[in-house]
């Protein structure tokens, strides 16, 4: 506990630079993009003339320059303000938490099943090096791995939506059902089948072969000899010496993914119309909405700062030696 | 299976008989149509503000047409193409200095207010002329509404302004809000922006950000015995596949504006119970254009201009990017304009050999790899035809020995580089021919347009016949000399080729059987879905 505390606490002042600078080198990057926001807004609604133009500019601030821009945003920042959507024409923090709770439950449960199965499919691979069954597992994987996320869902909604209509094709809930409580709940897992489904298997290839790789190492170690010389049943060595052991590379992966997860759910919410995060960061692209996207960005990497801090926790957890030499520091 | 609709060509052959047995039929199934259901529709984007007064766009048209409505909207049957809505007759004067609407009686707002003559006049004079982004133009020489009495709106201009373009832009540009909602606040961040209050057949209900828009029946609706639905649902689909997918599913029942593409058509045509329409578009047609940058020495020479013009094989072009959904175009005014259309202009036949010829002639020599010159060529990246029609383009320009480089980007990088920045030689374009030249077509080739504005003629090309033609137009109240004007336009532009017209399309809608009076009028997906029905 006094561990946490401290870890978390040396972790937060570490992160604030790290922050500030995501969103300064965020701003910049949208800079040097072609185009603003009026330049988008203007093509979505099919043209205006020069004055309709410069009245837009000055009313989205786009007429101060870029520093001051910068500065002014900063500054509301520090009164944790997110800014103004121009985009959507609201406030970026209820945008934000508007969509951040979808996805948030798309990544959480696609990560728990790809993790939970996919380092169970790794240790059935990894438990037999070379057998048949490692290698159906192996190639399988690799097969899942290499398909496209946006083709895989639609081949899972025309399979499982159009053809067997067993689950809703697209959305979060049913619309405009008045559903409520355990109903509600039900409704929206029913429709997370699929686009968790589709997202879960790509990442449930790599912890596999990640899983399988890390056993593969442990075999060769001294213990597990001492181990097998001990005479110890095989299941018992698996689980207990090798698994436990091979396990923490991918506790390692599990934090580096939630970050990758992020950006392959803009796929999955956009095939399956999930109104979430990652499509709210592509609108903000098209759109030029530098408040929305920095807020996106920020969240994102304050979650991402988050996730691997818990991952840390585990990892002391799971690995004696790094706790020790964390409090000792 | 697919409905054999009134296709362009057949409307444009002026077939009246077709059009009224069309008619007919339509009427008998309206008359059968049963009363009630939630129609769930795809919709593919969310327009930031939702006020068609405001913002004239087919986005927001979409949705909000079917809550606010303007004086009149296009038909395939009325007087001048138009159907009344608000009002319910209209009449310019002489001298291009008035006009003069008669309003219908007995319309009340969402909110139980009535409609009079003074919301049009607010309208008009708070919002369509300041505000909006077409009615700016349509609009800049009115001075006044008269309201003598509620139901009788006279416009008072201050120079004289062509009756016709009024008429013609009446649908677009005259959608009416609520003097009581918006006066007194700052218009453009009054909530009832997103919260439309109007005089529709549909009341606007809720809308859930990237979910759905969900609108209801309105009771106290003027038209008779409409809406025939209880509620509309626009639901949200970002991705174009999903939407075929979601109709075979039933989950939507219909898809406008191509939601489901092209490509896919040929497939969800076969699956049973839904229905392929390309009717329903004629006055919303888009335009398939290759911009030029008159900026660059080569492309200032129309020998060179005529050369690409050659180059290009429309067939091709219609039959393979568009898979039959569109027509070649002969120029700046698309044959779904019959009002202003001719045929009687220069054509260039697809001819690679004599383009080369051309240009061989006119002294740009073919250097050891085959080419005469580089051009930086931008497709539009607002449709897939667009950029699917700019590598065409570089292939066909290869064979006249001109090495263009496609430069890709998205909306607003695009926008920027070739309307404000000038950073192209050749860029496709779709623009959108709005019922009348002087809306959106003659800016695209008209000289002097400032730097930034979109769809615009930002190529630097400058003709001052073609710019007297064009101003002496938008000054002539007389309808023959007026459309005669535009004749004359349409030759000077196919002649010295500003821009190259390749083809013009409307979109597709994709149904289920069971939706009843589709495509019931030139521009139906952004009308207002009155007489639109769910078989039960």
């Amino acid at each position: 506990m006094k561990l946490a505390i401290l870890l978390l606490r040396r972790r937060a002042i570490s992160s604030l630079p790290v922050l500030l600078i995501v969103v300064i080198f965020t701003f910049f990057l949208l800079e040097s993009a072609s185009g603003d926001a009026v330049d988008a807004y203007l093509g979505s609604i099919g043209g205006g003339d020069a004055a309709l133009r410069q009245s837009l500019r000055e009313s989205y601030g786009l007429d101060h320059s870029m520093l001051a821009r910068l500065w002014l945003y900063l500054s509301s920042l520090a009164r944790l303000d997110l800014g103004w959507s121009v985009a959507f024409d609201r406030p970026v923090g209820a945008l934000i938490a508007e969509r951040l709770p979808n996805t948030l439950l798309l990544m959480g449960s696609a990560t728990a099943l790809s993790f939970g199965f996919g380092s169970a499919l790794g240790i059935l691979a990894g438990a037999r090096p070379g057998s048949v069954r490692d290698r159906m597992l192996s190639i399988g994987s690799l097969i899942v791995y290499a398909i496209p996320s946006f083709w895989l869902g639609l081949v899972l909604s025309i399979a499982f939506s159009v053809k067997l209509r067993w689950f809703p094709i697209a959305g979060i809930e049913t619309i405009a059902s008045g559903k409520t409580g355990f109903s509600r709940a039900l409704d929206i897992s029913d429709h997370l089948v699929l686009p968790v489904g589709a997202l879960a298997l790509i990442y449930l290839a790599l912890f596999l072969r990640v899983m399988r790789a890390g056993m593969g190492q442990v075999w060769r170690l001294d213990f597990v000899l001492f181990a097998r010389a001990k005479g110890l049943s095989r299941s018992r060595i698996v689980l207990r010496h090798v698994a436990r052991n091979a396990l923490l590379p991918l506790v390692t992966m599990l934090g580096l993914q939630s970050a990758a997860m992020l950006g392959g759910s803009v796929v999955i919410e956009s095939v399956f119309a999930v109104p979430g995060f990652g499509r709210l960061a592509q609108e903000a692209v098209n759109g030029r909405d530098a408040p929305l996207l920095m807020g996106i960005i920020l969240t994102s990497a304050v979650l991402v700062i988050a996730v691997n801090f818990l991952v840390d926790l585990v990892y002391a957890g799971l690995d004696p030696r790094i706790g020790a030499s964390e409090g000792g520091a | 299976m697919t409905v054999p609709s009134i296709s362009r060509r057949t409307l444009m052959k002026g077939t009246a008989l077709l059009l009224a047995s069309t008619a007919l039929a339509r009427q008998a199934l309206a008359q059968a149509a049963p009363a009630g259901g939630r129609l769930v529709v795809a919709a593919d984007s969310e327009p930031k503000n939702l006020n068609p007064a405001i913002v004239a766009s087919n986005g927001v048209f979409f949705i909000a047409s079917k809550v606010i409505e303007p004086l009149a909207e296009a038909s395939f049957d009325g007087k001048d193409g138009l159907a009344p809505r608000l009002a319910t007759s209209w009449e310019g004067s002489a001298d291009g200095l008035s006009v003069t609407f008669k309003l219908r009686d007995g319309v009340t707002w969402h909110d139980g207010k009535p409609f009079t003559s003074v919301d049009v006049a607010f309208s008009a004079l708070k919002i369509w002329k300041p505000l909006q982004n077409l009615g700016r133009l349509v609009f800049a020489n009115l001075e006044a509404v008269d309201t003598p009495d509620d139901y009788t709106a006279i416009f008072r201009f201050s120079k004289p302004t062509p009756f016709q373009l009024i008429r013609n832009a009446l649908p677009v540009v005259t959608s009416v809000v609520a003097k009581h909602i918006f006066d007194g606040s700052d218009i453009a961040a009054n909530p009832a922006n997103n919260k439309l209050v109007g005089t529709g057949p549909f009341k606007f209900a809720e809308y859930k950000p990237g979910e759905y828009y969900r609108l209801t029946r309105n009771e106290n609706y003027w038209g008779k015995d409409q809406p025939k639905l209880d509620e509309i649902v626009f639901r949200v689909l970002p991705d174009r596949a999903s939407a075929g997918a979601a109709l075979e599913a039933d989950e939507i029942q219909l898809a406008a504006f191509s939601a489901v593409p092209l490509a896919d058509l040929d497939r969800i045509s076969k699956v049973d119970g839904i229905k392929v329409i390309s009717k329903g578009y004629e006055a919303l047609t888009y335009q398939l254009v290759v911009e030029i940058n008159h900026r660059r020495k080569e492309l200032a020479d129309l020998r060179v201009r005529q050369a690409i013009a050659q180059a290009i094989d429309k067939k091709f072009v219609v039959d393979t990017i568009f898979l039959g959904y569109a027509g070649a175009a002969t120029g700046p005014v698309p044959k779904n304009a019959p009002e202003f259309y001719t045929s009687d202009v220069a054509t260039y036949d697809f001819n690679p050999a004599a383009a080369n010829d051309i240009l061989d002639k006119a002294g740009y020599k073919q250097g050891a790899d085959g080419n005469r010159f580089k051009l930086k060529l931008r497709p539009a990246p607002y449709f897939n035809e667009t950029r699917q029609f700019g590598e065409y383009l570089r292939q066909a320009l290869a064979v006249i020995g001109i090495d263009a480089e496609i430069v890709n980007a998205d909306a607003a990088a695009h926008l920027k580089a070739v309307y404000t920045d000038h950073d192209f030689d050749l860029a496709v374009g779709p623009p959108v021919f709005r019922g009348d030249p002087a809306i959106s077509t003659t800016i695209l080739v008209q000289s002097g347009t400032p730097d930034g504005v979109p769809f615009s003629n930002q190529g630097g090309y400058a003709n001052p016949e073609l710019d007297k033609i064009i101003k002496q137009a938008s000054e002539t109240v007389d309808t023959a000399a007026r459309t005669d004007l535009y004749r004359k336009f349409q030759q000077l532009v196919v002649a010295d080729l500003p821009l190259i017209n390749v083809a013009e399309w409307g979109f597709i809608t994709v149904a289920r059987d069971t939706v009843l009076n589709v495509s019931d009028n030139p521009r139906w997906a952004v009308s207002n879905w009155g007489d639109t029905a769910l078989q039960s």
